[in-house]
C-alpha cells in the first residue's frame, strides 16, 4: 500500500457533542459498514459506553474512500472522551497526522475538549473544524465559529457545518481529511518501530493490541518485542480493523492495525510502548510513554464477607481488559477482607462497580475515595499514604504532601462568581482567566487533588445549571496540612469511615459525617455514640437513641406464621450489616462519605 | 383442647386502618354464610382426632351483622359436628350493632362473651378512622350488654393516634376502666400498607405518630391498667385474673384450632393453613364442594421460632423445659451469649424455668424474640 494514500485521523469532541453519530455517518458513507450492520453508535460496542454516551475504550477503524478517482485508506482513531482517561487519548492523538475537532453547534467548546485540543497541536496534527448538529433549533453555528476561529485561528470557510443525524456535510469532511490531513511519513525499510495506542480483551484469543507503524514492516509470524516491559512475542496473526478483522501478511509504516501474539493479561500491553523485532530492534523508542499512574484510591469490599474469593476472581478478570485498574488486598475490622483500589478517576471507579455488577454479578462496598498523599518521615524518605491506615504517627513524620493538579472550567460568564467561590471552597487558587467570547469564560485554578476527586464536577454542574466543563491535569505534590478523622462507633474506631482531609476542614467533615451517619445507622437496643475524632481528640458527636419500641400490637392465629417470616425476614437483614463493637452498621453507611453535603 | 374460629367477612364500612378481610357489600352475606357451614361439615376431621371444642370465636369483620338464624344455624352445624365442652362463645361486635334485642338474641344463640370493637371514647378519633359508631355508643354498648345478661366482656381500645400530648388517650382508659370491663386488649395503631391510612402516610398526607409517642402511650396503658387491677396476661391483652381471653391464650400456647370462612387461618398442631381472601372465590370453590386452601407446613426451626414470639409475649413466658423435652433445645445454651446481653441489659429474667419478658422488655418484644430465633 503506498503511504501517500493514507490518513490516519482522530476525532477530538466533547460528551454529547455527537462524535459516535458522525463516527457512525463516516462508516456508513465509505460503505465501511452496510446499513444493515449498522448499529446506532457502532464504534461504542459496551453496554455501558453506550448507556454513559461517553467512548471507554478507543478502538481504530479503516475505510477506503475514492477522491478524485483515486482510492485512499483511511484510519479512523476512536478517542475517550473523559478526563480520567487522556493519557490513554494522549497516544491515541500520537497515532495521527490529522484530527477532526468536533463542536456542537448550540453548546460551543468545553474545557475537555480544549485540552485534546492543545495535545494535537502538540503533536502537529492537522485540525479541521467541524460544527455538529446545526440542524438543531437552538444552533448557533455563527457564534461558535466565531470561538472556534479564535481558539485555533482558522479562517471561516475551513469550518465544515454537518449534522450527523441528518447525515450533512459528510463528504465535506471525508473530502477535508484527504486533502488538508498529511500522510504519514516513515521508512519502510527501517527497523520496525509501531506504538500501542490501545488494547482490547478478547475472551477467545488474548489480548488484542492496537498499533500503529512510524517506520518499517511487520509481517505475520516475525519475532517481536514490547520495549518497555522488555517481553517478547510471536505475531501470530497481524491484520486491519474494519468491522471485522482482516488479516495480513504484511502492514508496513503508516498503517495501523491489530497484532494478537498470545497474550492473556492486559498488563502486559502497555498504551503507548514500543513494537520492534527482537533481531533487528529500533534505535529509539517512541517519546511520551508513560505507566499509567491511579489518581484515586479506595477499598472495596463484598457486601457478603463469604464473597471475597469471588470477588478476588472477578477483579482478576476485570483486569484482564483493564490494565489501568490495580488493586492489593486490604483487611478492615469493619468490612472484613477487600481490595485498596486505585482508579484513574472517579468515572474509572464508577464504571468499575458497575462493570462488577454487571459482569459479575457482584454487589460492592465502597470506602472513601481518596488520593495518593506521601509522608516525608523524619529520616527524609517519602512514605506512600494510599489510605487512611497508612498515614504514619504524626511524630514519625515532617510533613505530609498532596497532589495538586492544574484545573481548567469553562463556563458561562453569568456563573463566574459562584464557580470561583465553590473552587475557593475547595482550597483552589485562582491562576488565570480568559474570556473567549463575551459570553464564554475559561477559568484556570490550582487545586489539590484530592478536592476534586468527588462531588466536585456534580457541584460544578448545579452551580452553573450544567453548563460548565472541567479538566485537570497533574502538576505535582504540595504540603499540606492533612490530618486522618476517625470516626467510633461507641468507642470503637470504624476503620471503613476514616479519611485523610486538610486540618481546616475537619471539623465540618466531621460534623456532617457524624450527622449522616445519625440517619443511616438505625435505632438499636442500645444507646449509640458516633464520633469523629483527630488522634484523642473528640471533635463532633451525634447520638442514635436506644429502640424505644420494637413489638407489634396484634399477634393472633392468623398472625403467627406472618410475624415469625417477618421477624426472621428482619433478621436476615440484619445479617448483612457489619458488626462494629456491639453496634450493628448497614451497608449504606459505609457510603455515606459519598453523600455527604 | 381446641378452638373454632368462624371468620365473617362483612363490614358496613371499611376503617381506614383495618387490613383484615372484608367486604362492604353484603351481596353474598346469606350464601356464605351457608358454605361457612358446609365447609364446618367439610372439615370435621381437620383436628387431630380426639380434642373437644372448648372455645367458639366469631371474628372480623363484623360478626354482629348476624342475625339470629344465621347465628344459630353456624352454632348447631358446630354442635353436631364436633365433640364440644364450651367454655368460652365470642363474638366481635361494634357498638352501633347492640341493642336489646340484637343482645337477647347472641344470648339465646349461646354467645357468653362479647368483645367489642369501641377502639376510643373520642368523636375525632372515631371519625378520622371510619368507624361505624360514635362515642356515645362506645359509652353505651357496655352498660347495654351488661343489663342484657353478658357477664364476659372485653373491649378494645387503640391507641397511638398522633397528638400533641397523651390527654386524649389518658381520658379514654381513665373511661373505659370507669367502666370495667373485665378485659381490654389494647393495639398501638398500626399503620399497614393495603389501607387508607397506608395510602396516606405513604402520599405523605398523614405523619403517623413517632414510636417514643406509642411507646409512651403503651406505658401509660401498663400503668392504667395495673392499677385498675388487670394483669397484662399478653403484649395486647389485659385482663382481671378470671377474665383471661380462652381462645386466644390457645392460640399464644400452640393448641390446635380450626378457622372457617374467607381468609380464616387453620393450625393442626404441626402445619398451618389458610383458606382463601376472596369472598366470592371462597363461595365459588365450596358450591362446587370444593376448597381453596393452602398449607403451610412448618418444620421443628419453625415451630419453635413461633413458640419463642408466641409465648414470649404471655405473662407465662417461654417454657425452656417444653423447648428441651419436645424439641431437644437447649436454648439456654444455644443462646448464652443472647441471654446474657438481654437479660443484663433487663429486658428478661429466668424465673422457674421461663424465660420472661420485664416490663419495658414487652416493648422490645419482637427484637428480644428475633434475638433468640434459631
Amino acid at each position: 500500500m503506498n503511504m501517500q494514500k493514507i490518513r490516519n485521523f482522530c476525532i477530538i469532541a466533547h460528551i454529547d457533542h455527537g462524535k459516535s453519530t458522525l463516527a457512525d455517518r463516516l462508516l456508513q458513507f465509505t460503505n465501511t459498514v452496510t446499513d444493515r450492520e449498522m448499529q446506532d453508535q457502532l464504534l461504542d460496542n459496551m453496554d455501558l459506553e453506550r448507556e454513559r454516551g461517553i467512548t471507554i475504550k478507543s478502538h481504530a477503524i479503516q475505510m477506503k474512500y475514492t477522491y478524485k478517482g483515486e482510492e485512499y485508506t483511511l484510519n479512523l482513531i476512536d478517542t475517550p472522551g473523559h478526563v480520567d482517561f487522556s493519557y490513554e487519548v494522549s497516544r491515541s492523538i500520537a497515532a495521527c497526522e490529522g484530527a477532526l475537532l468536533i463542536v456542537d453547534a448550540s453548546q460551543g467548546i468545553e474545557a475537555q475538549t480544549i485540552s485534546n485540543l492543545y495535545l494535537a497541536i502538540g503533536q502537529d496534527l492537522e485540525i479541521i473544524p467541524v460544527l455538529n448538529k446545526i440542524d438543531l433549533p437552538g444552533a448557533q453555528p455563527e457564534v461558535v465559529a466565531e470561538e472556534v476561529m479564535d481558539l485555533i485561528g482558522c479562517d471561516r470557510e475551513d469550518i465544515i457545518l454537518a449534522s450527523g443525524k441528518e447525515g450533512l456535510g459528510i463528504e465535506d469532511i471525508l473530502n477535508a481529511v484527504v486533502e488538508k490531513v498529511p500522510a504519514p511519513k516513515g521508512d519502510e525499510e527501517a527497523p520496525l518501530q509501531a506504538m500501542i495506542f490501545d488494547s482490547v480483551y478478547n475472551p477467545f484469543r488474548g489480548v488484542e493490541v492496537i498499533f500503529r507503524i512510524f517506520n518499517g514492516t511487520i509481517n505475520k509470524g516475525d519475532k517481536i518485542k514490547f520495549v518497555n516491559t522488555g517481553k517478547e512475542y510471536e505475531a501470530d496473526e497481524i491484520g486491519i480493523l474494519g468491522i471485522q478483522q482482516k488479516p495480513q501478511q504484511t502492514m508496513k509504516a503508516g498503517n495501523v492495525g491489530y497484532l494478537i501474539s498470545g497474550i492473556k493479561v492486559a498488563k502486559e500491553v502497555k498504551v503507548g510502548d514500543t513494537i520492534t523485532h527482537v533481531k533487528r530492534p529500533c534505535p529509539a523508542t517512541i517519546q511520551g510513554f508513560e505507566n499509567v499512574k491511579p489518581m484515586v484510591f479506595a477499598g472495596i469490599y463484598p457486601v457478603e464477607t463469604t464473597d471475597f474469593e469471588e470477588l478476588r476472581a472477578s477483579m482478576e478478570k476485570l483486569q484482564l481488559n483493564d490494565a489501568s485498574l490495580v488493586w492489593e488486598p486490604e483487611t478492615s475490622a469493619a468490612l472484613g477482607f477487600g481490595f485498596r483500589c486505585g482508579f484513574l478517576g472517579m468515572l474509572h471507579m464508577e464504571i468499575i462497580q458497575e462493570r462488577l455488577e454487571r459482569e459479575f454479578d457482584m454487589t460492592v462496598i465502597t470506602t472513601v475515595p481518596s488520593v495518593q498523599f506521601r509522608a516525608m518521615m523524619n529520616n527524609d524518605q517519602y512514605k506512600i499514604v494510599n489510605a487512611p491506615s497508612d498515614m504514619p504517627e504524626p511524630t514519625l513524620f515532617k510533613h505530609i504532601e498532596e497532589p495538586f493538579v492544574k484545573v481548567s472550567i469553562i463556563t458561562a460568564a453569568d456563573y463566574v462568581g459562584p464557580v470561583i467561590q465553590l473552587c475557593m471552597d475547595k482550597r483552589g487558587q485562582l491562576k488565570n482567566q480568559v474570556y473567549l467570547t463575551a459570553e464564554r469564560v475559561e477559568l484556570t485554578f490550582e487545586m489539590p487533588l484530592v478536592e476534586i476527586v468527588f462531588d466536585f464536577f456534580d457541584k460544578l454542574k448545579t452551580i452553573s445549571r450544567g453548563y460548565a466543563s472541567l479538566d485537570y491535569e497533574l502538576i505535582g505534590f504540595r504540603a499540606s496540612h492533612m490530618v486522618r478523622l476517625d470516626v467510633m462507633l461507641n468507642g470503637e474506631p470504624v476503620d471503613a469511615l476514616s479519611a485523610i482531609v486538610h486540618r481546616d476542614k475537619a471539623y465540618e467533615w466531621g460534623k456532617r459525617l457524624c450527622e449522616k451517619l445519625k440517619e443511616l445507622v438505625p435505632r438499636q437496643m442500645f444507646e449509640i455514640a458516633i464520633q469523629a475524632a483527630i488522634g484523642a481528640k473528640i471533635i463532633a458527636r451525634e447520638t442514635v437513641k436506644a429502640l424505644r419500641k420494637n413489638v407489634l400490637a396484634k399477634c393472633y392465629g392468623g398472625d403467627i406464621s406472618r410475624k415469625r417470616k417477618l421477624l426472621e425476614k428482619q433478621k436476615k437483614g440484619k445479617k448483612r450489616m457489619r458488626q462494629v463493637g456491639n453496634v450493628e452498621v448497614p451497608q449504606e453507611a459505609f457510603m455515606a462519605v459519598l453523600k455527604l453535603d | 383442647m381446641a378452638g373454632i374460629y368462624l371468620h365473617i367477612p362483612f363490614c358496613k364500612k371499611a376503617c381506614h386502618y383495618c387490613d383484615f378481610h372484608f367486604s362492604t357489600s353484603s351481596n353474598l352475606m346469606e350464601e356464605l354464610i351457608h358454605q361457612i357451614g358446609k365447609e364446618l361439615v367439610f372439615r370435621k376431621n381437620y383436628l387431630p382426632e380426639g380434642e373437644i371444642i372448648e372455645s367458639i370465636y366469631f371474628g372480623g369483620g363484623t360478626p354482629s351483622l348476624l342475625s339470629q338464624s344465621q347465628l344459630s344455624y353456624l352454632m348447631d352445624t358446630i354442635h353436631a359436628n364436633y365433640p364440644v365442652k364450651l367454655r368460652e362463645v365470642t363474638l366481635e361486635a361494634n357498638p352501633d350493632d347492640l341493642n336489646d334485642a340484637k343482645l337477647t338474641q347472641f344470648l339465646s344463640c349461646g354467645i357468653d362473651r362479647l368483645s367489642i370493637g369501641i377502639q376510643s371514647f373520642r368523636n375525632e378519633v372515631l371519625t378520622f378512622y371510619n368507624r361505624a359508631h360514635n362515642a356515645e355508643e362506645s359509652l353505651q354498648c357496655i352498660e347495654l350488654a351488661r343489663n342484657a345478661g353478658f357477664a364476659k366482656l372485653s373491649i378494645d381500645l387503640m391507641y397511638g393516634f398522633p397528638s400533641l400530648d397523651h390527654t386524649g388517650w389518658e381520658a379514654d382508659l381513665r373511661t373505659a376502666l370507669d367502666l370495667d370491663p373485665g378485659h381490654i386488649s389494647s393495639y398501638a395503631l398500626t399503620i399497614e400498607p393495603r389501607t387508607a391510612l397506608g395510602t396516606w402516610v405513604k402520599r405523605g398526607t398523614f405523619q403517623p405518630a413517632s414510636d417514643d409517642f406509642v411507646a409512651e402511650e403503651f406505658e401509660i396503658l401498663q400503668d392504667a391498667t395495673e392499677a385498675a387491677g388487670y394483669i397484662q396476661y399478653e403484649i395486647s391483652n389485659f385482663g382481671k385474673p378470671d377474665a383471661f381471653a380462652l381462645h386466644n391464650t390457645n392460640y399464644w400456647t400452640g393448641a390446635p384450632y380450626l378457622g372457617v370462612g374467607p381468609s380464616a387461618h387453620s393450625f393442626d398442631g404441626t402445619n398451618r393453613g389458610y383458606n382463601v381472601s376472596n369472598n366470592s372465590g371462597y363461595v365459588r370453590a365450596l358450591r362446587e364442594g370444593k376448597l381453596v386452601f393452602e398449607t403451610d407446613n412448618l418444620n421443628a426451626e419453625d415451630r419453635i421460632n413461633e413458640y419463642i414470639l408466641t409465648s414470649l409475649r404471655t405473662i407465662w413466658g417461654t417454657d425452656l423445659n417444653f423447648l428441651e423435652t419436645t424439641y431437644q433445645v437447649n436454648l439456654i445454651e444455644l443462646k448464652s451469649a443472647e441471654l446474657n446481653f438481654l437479660s443484663k441489659s433487663g429486658w428478661v429474667s429466668i424465673q422457674d424455668g421461663h424465660l420472661i419478658l420485664s416490663r419495658k422488655g414487652k416493648l422490645l418484644a419482637d427484637s428480644v424474640a428475633a434475638k433468640l430465633f434459631l
